[in-house]
């Protein structure tokens, strides 16, 4: 004997109007056949038999309304094999548990009770992988290494090439990076390396390329793939995000995605809004995902190669205005920097300036203008914006005891607000003034030269917000 | 974690010969032996019957969320597999039940995903939408419209990359036929002549929405003719009409030619997700469909016809398959919720020492 039972037709429903039966005692039911009709206030469906048998008893007649969910509703004389009755209430889910209002219960309600550890860990405390438990440090330099002058452009190309040489699995793939040697020259010479198997123009076609490095890279390869800019990178923000960065939870734990999704990111110069734009705040939000955004040369090699040999995937922003500006690299042989860990470029105790990419150079000019004034300023560079070395700016706050951002993206919700917040958390004793950020202004970048002067972050701008926190304006 | 514990679905290859490309609309018949066609029988009541529980589980509240099943549809998953090679990829979109069935991903870890307990093959973390398998070779399992066509061809990708022989099976419905997306892979596809199989499976609704209401051709084998990839249409219902043009496909796609499109046409029996009254369609439709197309009730036909199975032995089928259904059932109602602990986990992968 099998009791049916009064079905929930969806993630919400508590009770419902048994509207018709279908089947009477005595009929024949096989699993398939539609039994009977339910109604709720939001629509009406039909309900089939899953168990084989004959109907013994029909328990609710037809037209009784409020019918609980999992109340028995009829009983079949069966062959067995029939699912064991609903678990009680402190056993069952608990979005599946009575008493809850229709449309209150549903599983993905956000005052649904998180798991107790959840609630006493604290915010921002990740997990053991971005946690690093040994303190991470820049290689050490042998004495007296040669540094080579090298541009930020071919400091990347070599980084590709060398990972390229180690690995087998690795490959590009992008728009011009091939024939044409790099719409930027950063994949200059690799073709003739590599050959087209391993180094792919792709048509333009972000979302479709994006998804098959995806692909690609579920299936064991480790892609770098290259965006022209990453403002045409949100044609395939859904495979960064929805395939990329969240498969390896929803697998748990069986699909990983060694990915590197790099190109220029922020503005270059007169190019305007659709292809001015700063995602480090954008990608710095999607756990499961690493973001980098490097300044200088060495970082910019480092960093890169340690990214392509991240199992995760990594989202990698340049920036253009960089590509051509040369810096020292350390000549050794397997340069990589590590992930995660953010670099003081310049010591102080007046007021931490806290910047990554294009910005760390603008914040080292302002240093300088802020040092004829008194003003000892200490340059953090973020390098990595997540995870984020959040302990490197916190340290240096305790010192200096203001706080300056700098940012080219927006204000609100930015990267200059999270670390705001963070040090407001972490060292509020430690601030004698409120932490002041500066980033482009709250408008989609202008064309005209003045107004794109004045949207964006500039030295002048950074040496005010210094002046202002330290009350010196 | 129970993992490759039961035998349930096991994967089991057929050594008929590939039946002769014939074009659309060919008839089968029963060139398939008895043994294969009794496994295909028996993977299609599977998924069948782990469906129809996957129902009353939900109805009981023990499945949250969102809940497509695969009713009606059976034919067409296990159709392929029998045609694929092991270690050919299978990837589909969020009606991923069945083709993890055939794929031979365990019936108790895959209704214990449904149900959200650590025994899952997602550890209870990815849903129904939302499983893989490595060991099967199936790669989702995306609730992203269309999302598989771009990853299945990134599957595709790798396989030439690496020259080891292997087809990835891309499979969406008709609604995800109007995605931006399928037209970017299926051009990479072909200028690079990877091996994959597109298999469209029409069941003419995309959701509530008719697929003339929708679409301007609604013959979508033909999908591929700007992309020059081969299309053909195929019957769906038809487990043996599926495998023969999976062959061809299959065989096209490892031959170094490139890509191949399947259109099997086919019907959902069920809404198009648990919460789905499909007042978009009359019952008569449905019912004219499961009496003159049923693909679970065409094979038991040919059995018989050939004297192959009798009414018994495919009783002891069904008595078969509904054991490994009430016994997934049943773990995935005993399986607990995983650990508070679990929250953290494989939200990134470390790195090797």
């Amino acid at each position: 004997m099998t009791d049916i039972l009064m079905p929930a037709l969806s993630p919400t429903m508590e009770e419902g109007t048994l509207a018709k039966w279908f089947v009477k005692a005595g009929d024949t039911v096989k699993s398939g056949d539609v039994i009977a009709e339910i109604e709720t206030d939001k629509a009406t469906m039909e309900v089939e038999a899953v168990d084989e048998g004959v109907v013994a008893e029909i328990l609710v007649p037809e037209g009784t309304e409020e019918v609980k969910v999992n109340t028995p509703i009829a009983r079949l004389n069966g062959e067995g094999g029939a699912a064991k009755p609903a678990p009680k209430a402190e056993e069952a889910p608990a979005e599946a548990s009575p008493g809850k209002g229709e449309g209150k219960a549903s599983a993905g309600d956000p005052e649904k009770k998180p798991p107790e550890e959840a609630e006493t860990r604290p915010e921002g405390e990740g997990p053991a992988a971005v946690t690093p438990k040994e303190p991470l440090k820049d290689p050490e330099l042998p004495e007296g290494v040669n540094l080579v002058k090298t541009t930020v452009r071919d400091a990347l190309r070599d980084a590709m090439a060398e990972e390229m040489r180690r690995d087998g699995d690795v490959f590009l793939m992008g728009e011009e990076v091939a024939q044409y040697q790099g719409a930027y020259k950063v994949s200059r010479g690799l073709l003739d390396e590599f050959g087209p198997k391993r180094v792919i123009d792709t048509p333009i076609t972000e979302h479709g390329f994006a998804g098959l490095g995806v692909g690609a890279a579920m299936a064991g390869l480790k892609p770098i793939v290259e965006f022209m800019t990453f403002n045409f990178a949100m044609q395939a923000i859904d495979h960064i995000i929805n395939s990329a960065a969240k498969t390896l939870y929803m697998s748990g734990g069986q699909i990983k995605t060694s990915i590197v999704f790099r190109g220029p990111n922020g503005a270059a110069a007169r190019v305007a809004a659709q292809h001015s734009q700063d995602y480090a705040a954008w990608y710095g939000h999607v756990p499961g995902l690493k973001v980098i955004a490097p300044y200088d040369a060495a970082d910019a090699k480092g960093l890169l190669k340690a990214a392509i040999r991240d199992p995760n995937p990594v989202v990698f922003l340049e920036h253009e205005m960089l590509y051509g500006q040369e810096f020292d690299v350390p000549e050794v042989e397997d340069w990589v920097v590590p992930i995660g860990k953010a670099k003081v470029r310049r010591e102080g105790n007046g007021v931490t300036l806290v910047a990554y990419s294009r910005m760390v150079g603008f914040c080292l000019a302002a240093a300088e203008e802020l040092a004829k004034d008194g003003i000892e300023a200490e340059v953090v560079d973020l390098r990595t914006i997540r995870p984020m070395d959040i302990e490197t700016v916190v340290e240096s706050v305790k010192k200096t005891n203001r706080l300056v951002t700098v940012e080219e993206g927006w204000g609100p919700m930015g990267v200059g607000a999270e670390i705001a917040a963070k040090v407001t958390e972490l060292a509020f004793d430690y601030l004698d003034a409120p932490p002041a950020r500066v980033h482009q202004e709250d408008v989609p970048l202008p064309y005209a030269a003045n107004l794109e002067a004045l949207s964006m972050p500039s030295i002048e701008r950074i040496v005010k917000a210094a002046k202002a926190v330290s009350y010196k304006d | 974690m129970a993992r490759g514990q039961t035998a349930s679905a096991g994967r089991r290859k057929t050594t008929s010969a590939p039946r002769r490309a014939g074009g659309k609309g060919h008839n089968s018949s029963p060139d398939t032996g008895r043994d294969e066609l009794l496994e295909y029988y028996r993977q299609m009541l599977l998924v069948r019957r782990f469906e129809e529980r996957a129902g009353q589980l939900y109805g009981m509240g023990l499945i949250g969320g969102f809940c497509h099943l695969y009713i009606g549809q059976e034919a067409i998953a296990v159709g392929c597999e029998a045609a694929k090679n092991p270690g050919d990829q299978f990837i589909t979109g969020y009606r991923d039940h069945g083709h993890m069935l055939v794929a031979g991903m365990d019936p108790r870890e895959v209704m214990a995903e449904l149900t959200g307990r650590i025994g899952g093959s997602s550890k209870g973390k990815g849903g129904s939408m939302h499983m893989f398998s490595t060991e099967a070779a199936f790669y989702g399992g995306h609730g992203i419209v269309g999302a598989q066509v771009a990853l299945g061809t990134g599957l595709a990708l790798a396989n030439s990359y690496r020259e080891d022989g292997k087809v990835s099976f891309a499979f969406f419905g008709d609604g995800a036929a109007n995605q931006g997306q399928v037209y970017e892979s299926f051009n990479m596809a072909a200028v690079w002549k990877l091996p994959v199989v597109y298999v469209i499976e029409n069941n003419q609704y995309a959701m509530g929405t008719a697929i003339d209401r929708s679409t301007s051709e609604v013959e979508l084998y033909k999908r591929g003719i700007s992309f020059n990839i081969p299309g053909e249409q195929v019957d769906g219902m038809d487990v043996l009409a599926v495998k023969a043009a999976a062959q061809r496909a299959c065989e096209h796609a490892r031959g170094g030619n490139g890509p191949y499109i399947l259109e099997m046409k086919t019907y959902r029996y069920r809404g198009h997700s648990m919460s789905d009254p499909a007042k978009y369609r009359t019952r008569e439709e449905v019912d004219e469909v499961r009496k003159t197309r049923d693909p679970i009730e065409h094979v038991e036909h040919l059995l018989e016809t050939n004297g192959w199975a009798d009414a018994d032995a495919l009783k002891a089928i069904d008595a078969e398959v509904k054991k490994i259904v009430a016994d997934a059932a049943e773990f995935a109602r005993t399986s607990p919720e995983p650990d508070p602990s679990e929250l953290y986990t494989d939200v990134y992968t470390e790195l090797r020492a």
